[in-house]
């Protein structure tokens, strides 16, 4: 029973290994071309990886990830297709400066879990607009939410250069640094904080819901057959505004993980593109949880293996973006029709 | 200028062409009538060369012909006009001519065009504004670009599928005069339609088909209703419907529609006005020809449309704005025809189908108490004496039939005392067919309440206590059981009778 | 202090719109063709970087603008074989295009950052110039795409609207079975659409390198490419329309920049908003009607299950 279970399993691993092999040899190709030696470019990127420092880092730059990804995978589920990650997780990282601002003295057993909070809120209140007009049936979440992706980072920076505009930080604005009660914990001596926790618990969480409860039972059958499930009964509006609001929630969390567990501070440039590319795992990996864990870690390795490039080949970052570009062609070619 | 001889087809175990001949006379309006099911629509699937028959010839122009698409049909001057109008509603009138012309210049020349489609509605009464959008004309002028579409393409033979089956009453009398003017001009048409007023409004030649043979012909001014109507729905004599207990007197109404309307959009059926009321312990039958808004109907019951007038009462409650959950809750269960489509999910397993619409009965903490569930449900398929099937594969694995009773075991488990049952039956073979009715009597033996709606005469003969006709969306008659004929009901259903009973 | 304000808006909406309104045409192309490129912001990119890194290296920033229309029009040959030929799913193929985008722009541009060149030549008719409130400002000293916008724009509308070949894009988009039905050939009708609109996003991000900013940095085309769908929206899918919404949106953005270096107080993250705020505004004004202008063909993509 075991076996057979075995060699589909298996055989898909092989077909992932292959279309990694693919795009491997395609991104050598082009750093060629580009006169860099990609086998040097391999053995420095393994190298940075495998160092505690290293590997930390993959996982720091995997936790936005996992939660972009689930921002993406949970509306899937009801045939909801989000692409506002982006302004979801700047939302989430707003309105948690907001809670560590505006409550500077509270000790970190109230302030962090209400930051935490503040986070999911931001998130899911942004993305509960768009939920709200696709049930109304007025606009398509998928235009709503991209159109909104551009309006949350504007609103982070109007922040940053006005009201919440911390003194001596003309040159780059910013807003001024938490108080520590608001920052996530980290571990060991890593860059690798309590975001990935809440990461890790939000998956886990992803995963029971659609799967072991009566709810994502429901968001399922709303998925596959949205008629079907209203004339049984299923009250279709509700669910896709709450799936919505709670996928833009992950992606909030995001966001206030990244101000509270990287930067300290809410920036400019807190995402570069992590929305998206949550969009790209969570198609890849068809929304399932194991494979968003498996895809973020690999898409964590592509870019770390960007800085690599850019301290020893002198490459600039963007370039790893061909390889993800590369796997992604390769998967989108093989499979017609898309993942799900 | 067109004959068929002899054209067979079958589909699997139907029949649906035994040896049939039609011929098609220019300067003619040809008229194919028969009920839905009788083979007019694989006829002209045929005729227009989307199917190849299994036997017989066709002739055009006298010469034989292989028809073996519907380009090829094109080609030699055969145009069909369908139901569903393959128009591109944002673009307009001429742009949608233009895209079939054959000769359309690179740059175009939207005023040359425009002029032609303004000759040719003169000519036959085809007129159209050619710059309108097509969304904004009603289905009546829609009709007519598509009409225009095959006369500006050069057909001579046009085949009209159920044509007035979307029109106003008005704008049947205008494509009864495009008919004539066609006729005038030597084009050959050949109205394929169950509407018998509208036959003998227009047809010079009747072909009445029946259970895909040919059950008779004939010529200009032969034809009468009454014969008519024996033709297409055949005589019932010798069978008498079994005696039932009538509804004892007293019963309380389980359900009511007082006056109730629903508006219907686009291409649904406005339901207006009706007055409807079902027993416990009875099975109301909804007779119609298909469009007269049966759907629509059951929709309204199940609390899917909301209702624009009147009012809906559920045992003496008034249930108008009950949601369709609450309905469910308080045992309205819903048989559909499209299983699929309509009540199930199909990425989904069969146990996790069994689990929807069954309201907060299996609530157990964050999930499901399946085992429960799976008990019941394994008591319902008992009791309906279905095997269960394994519950672990998807329910696309399951056979059509087999779909239904998983549908049937979930709607039946928790003794409904209301069910609607939409064309419950439709697609079944025989044997499932007979199953579904018998379940279905059982619980209203039970005493549920069930409301049937269907095409099918005969399984509305044979199960219904009551019955009903629905015509374009109002109740035209109510007989009790054993007093109806088939003629009597074929009129209502087709319009063409007095409103009776209601 | 009205007037130059104006003007200085004015013609920064016209530089500013340039490249705007050719990405919105090329995409306006795809777009009634039944296909949405998401990643259209890549496509800017790659045109704006090769065709900075060409003019670097050759000296001539005719054929750097030439090389940005090829680059542009493969691109999207690309992403045409994704989405039509294999039938991939066009939002993930277009944020893959994007990431494609942002990659090969990185590497084309490397070696030049920096470079100094010899942007596209710019002129102003004498008699123009010679009127008092122009001779000031910038206004009508466009170079050759600037010039060639609204004509450009007539020639996208002429050919969807006023040619057969336009005829039949315009029915691929709405209905391809209808297409089909009438002997045209859909993928083709697409492939074609899509390789001309790649062309026209080539032009629009090489006039940001070789007109605009004359120099090549990293994303320099700052979310444009999405501008630019939005705008594609704003206007109705039509090309004439596209005109003035590149002149109001690139203007917001002119706007803001005038704003600012005059120590306005209001925020220019405020304006920078509009264009996006002002699309969705729209579609909520439109969504009351089911009719939507859009290709009925964009319906499984774009609007999900509507």
């Amino acid at each position: 029973m075991s076996e057979l279970a075995l060699r589909p399993f298996l055989r898909q691993a092989l077909r992932h290994a292959l279309v990694a092999v693919a795009a491997l040899a395609m991104f050598a190709a082009i750093l060629l071309v580009a006169g860099k030696d990609p086998l040097r470019a391999a053995a420095d990127t393994c190298r940075s990886m495998t160092t505690v420092y290293g590997f930390s880092e993959l996982l720091v730059r995997m936790t936005p990830l996992l939660l972009t990804a689930v921002a993406v995978a949970l509306p899937s589920r009801l045939g909801l297709i989000n692409v506002g990650g982006e302004g979801q997780l700047y939302m989430g990282a707003w309105l948690a400066t907001a809670g560590a601002l505006w409550f500077p003295a509270a000790p970190r057993w109230v302030l962090l879990p209400l930051v935490a909070a503040m986070g999911f809120l931001g998130g899911a209140l942004w993305a509960a607009i768009p939920g709200v007009l696709r049930a109304m049936k007025l606009v398509n979440e998928t235009i709503a939410t991209l159109l909104l992706n551009y309006v949350a980072p504007l609103i982070v920076s109007y922040s940053i250069f006005g009201p919440w505009k911390a003194p001596g930080s003309s040159a780059y604005p910013e807003s001024p640094a938490y108080p520590d009660a608001a920052l996530l914990p980290a571990f060991f001596d890593t860059r690798v904080h309590g975001g990935l926790l809440l990461a890790l618990a939000a998956l886990l969480a992803y995963w029971i819901l659609v799967d072991k409860t009566r709810w994502g039972l429901q968001m399922r059958a709303i998925g596959g057959n949205a008629e079907a499930a209203q004339r049984l009964g299923i009250p279709v509006a509700v669910f896709l505004v709450a799936g919505l609001a709670l996928g833009g929630g992950m992606a909030g969390l995001a966001g206030m993980g990244e101000a509270m567990g990287v930067h300290g501070r809410l920036r400019q440039g807190l995402s570069p593109g992590f929305g998206f590319t949550g969009f790209l795992i969570a198609w890849l990996a068809g929304g399932r949880p194991l494979g968003i864990l498996f895809m973020a870690f690999l898409f964590a390795i592509i870019t770390a293996a960007g800085d690599t490039l850019q301290i020893t080949q002198g490459l600039p970052f963007s370039v790893v973006n061909i390889l993800l570009a590369m796997i992604l062609f390769i998967v989108l070619a093989r499979r017609p029709g898309g993942a799900r | 200028m067109l004959s068929a001889r002899g054209i067979s087809k079958r589909y699997g175990a139907l029949l649906a062409n035994d040896g049939i001949d039609l011929s098609l006379n220019g300067g003619e309006v040809h008229a194919l009538l028969g009920e839905n099911g009788a083979g007019k629509s694989t006829l002209s699937k045929i005729l227009y060369g989307y199917t190849r028959p299994d036997a017989g010839e066709i002739l055009v122009g006298g010469k034989a012909a292989r028809l073996r698409s519907p380009r090829e049909a094109r080609a030699l001057g055969i145009g069909m006009v369908f139901q569903n109008f393959m128009l591109i509603p944002a673009l307009t009138v001429q742009e949608n001519i233009a895209l079939f012309l054959t000769d359309l210049p690179a740059i175009l020349d939207q005023e040359a065009v425009a002029r032609r489609i303004r000759a040719y509605g003169a000519r036959f009464g085809l007129q159209v504004d050619p710059h309108a959008p097509v969304r904004q004309l009603s289905v009546g002028d829609r009709q007519k670009v598509e009409i225009l579409k095959l006369l500006l393409a050069e057909a001579r033979i046009l085949i009209f599928d159920e044509p007035t089956k979307v029109l106003a009453p008005h704008e049947i009398e205008g494509l009864f005069q495009v008919f004539a003017a066609l006729k005038a001009e030597g084009y050959a048409i050949l109205f394929i339609t169950h509407k018998l007023r509208e036959v003998i409004a227009c047809a010079d030649r009747i072909t009445v088909l029946r259970q895909g043979r040919v059950a008779g012909g004939f010529g200009p001014g032969e034809a009468q209703v009454e014969t008519l109507v024996k033709m297409m729905f055949g005589e019932r004599g010798g069978e008498e419907p079994t005696a039932e207990t009538p509804v004892p007197a007293g019963t309380r109404p389980l359900l009511e529609l007082r006056g109730a309307s629903a508006q219907g959009v686009g291409s649904e059926t406005t339901l207006q006005g009706l007055n409807l009321t079902l027993h416990e312990g009875e099975v109301l039958g909804v007779a119609g020809v298909s469009g007269s808004g049966q759907k629509e109907l059951g929709d309204l019951i199940l609390g899917l449309r909301p209702l624009s007038g009147g009012s809906r009462w559920f045992r003496g409650e008034d249930a108008s704005s009950w949601s369709i959950a609450r309905l469910r809750e308080r045992g309205v269960a819903f048989v559909p025809e499209d299983p699929l489509a309509m009540a199930a999910v199909s990425g989904m397993s069969v146990r996790e189908n069994l689990s929807l619409g069954t309201g907060s009965r299996y609530h157990k903490g964050l999930s499901l108490d399946w085992r429960a569930l799976e008990a019941t449900m394994g008591a319902s398929f008992a009791a309906l004496a279905f095997p269960v099937p394994p519950l672990d594969p998807p329910i696309t694995a399951l056979s059509g039939g087999n779909l239904q009773r998983v549908v049937l075991a979930r709607e039946l488990a928790h003794g409904p005392s209301l069910i609607i049952a939409l064309y419950p039956t439709r697609g079944l073979d025989a044997r499932s067919a007979a199953s579904v009715r018998e379940l279905l009597r059982r619980a209203r033996d039970g005493g549920a309440g069930v409301l049937l709606i269907s095409e099918d005469l005969e399984e509305l003969a044979d199960m219904s206590d009551r019955l009903l006709v629905l015509f374009q969306g109002a109740l035209v008659g109510e007989f009790p059981r054993g007093s109806w004929r088939p003629e009597a009901v074929g009129h209502l259903m087709t319009g063409s009778g007095e409103v009776a009973g209601v | 202090m009205t007037t130059p304000l104006v003007l200085g808006v004015l013609a920064g909406a016209v530089l500013s719109g340039t490249s705007l309104l050719y990405a919105t045409l090329g995409e306006t192309l795809a777009e009634r063709s039944g296909i949405v490129n998401l990643g259209l912001e890549g496509v800017l990119l790659m045109g704006a970087s090769v065709g900075f890194a060409v003019t670097a290296v050759t000296g001539n920033p005719w054929l750097g603008l030439a090389a940005a229309a090829l680059t542009g029009g493969l691109a999207n040959g690309l992403f045409g074989w994704l989405v039509v030929t294999r039938k991939a799913n066009q939002l993930a193929s277009g944020l893959a295009m994007m990431f494609f985008g942002f990659g090969v722009s990185a590497l084309v541009g490397a070696p030049h950052v920096g470079a100094v060149i010899t942007g596209l030549p710019k002129w102003r008719p004498a008699w123009l110039g010679a009127l008092p409130w122009v001779s000031a400002s910038t206004l009508f000293n466009y170079d050759l795409l600037t010039w060639l916008a609204l004509p450009v724009a007539l020639l996208v509308w002429w050919l969807l609207f006023k040619t057969r070949w336009g005829l039949g894009v315009r029915a691929v988009g709405e209905s391809p079975a209808a297409a089909f039905a009438s002997g045209r050939n859909p993928a083709l009708l697409q492939f074609q659409a899509l390789g001309l609109g790649g062309m026209l996003g080539g032009v629009a991000g090489a006039h940001l390198s070789l007109s605009l900013t004359l120099t090549w940095a990293e994303y320099m085309t700052a979310g444009r490419g999405f501008i630019a769908i939005a705008l594609v929206i704003f206007s109705k899918w039509n090309p004439l329309r596209a005109v003035v919404g590149a002149l109001l949106f690139g203007g917001a953005e002119a706007l803001q920049l005038q704003l600012q270096a005059r120590g306005s107080l209001i925020s220019p993250f405020i304006l920078e908003m509009m264009p996006y705020l002002l699309t969705l505004l729209v579609l909520l004004a439109w969504g009351g009607s089911r009719r939507l202008a859009a290709p009925a063909g964009l319906g499984r993509t774009f609007f999900g299950s509507d």
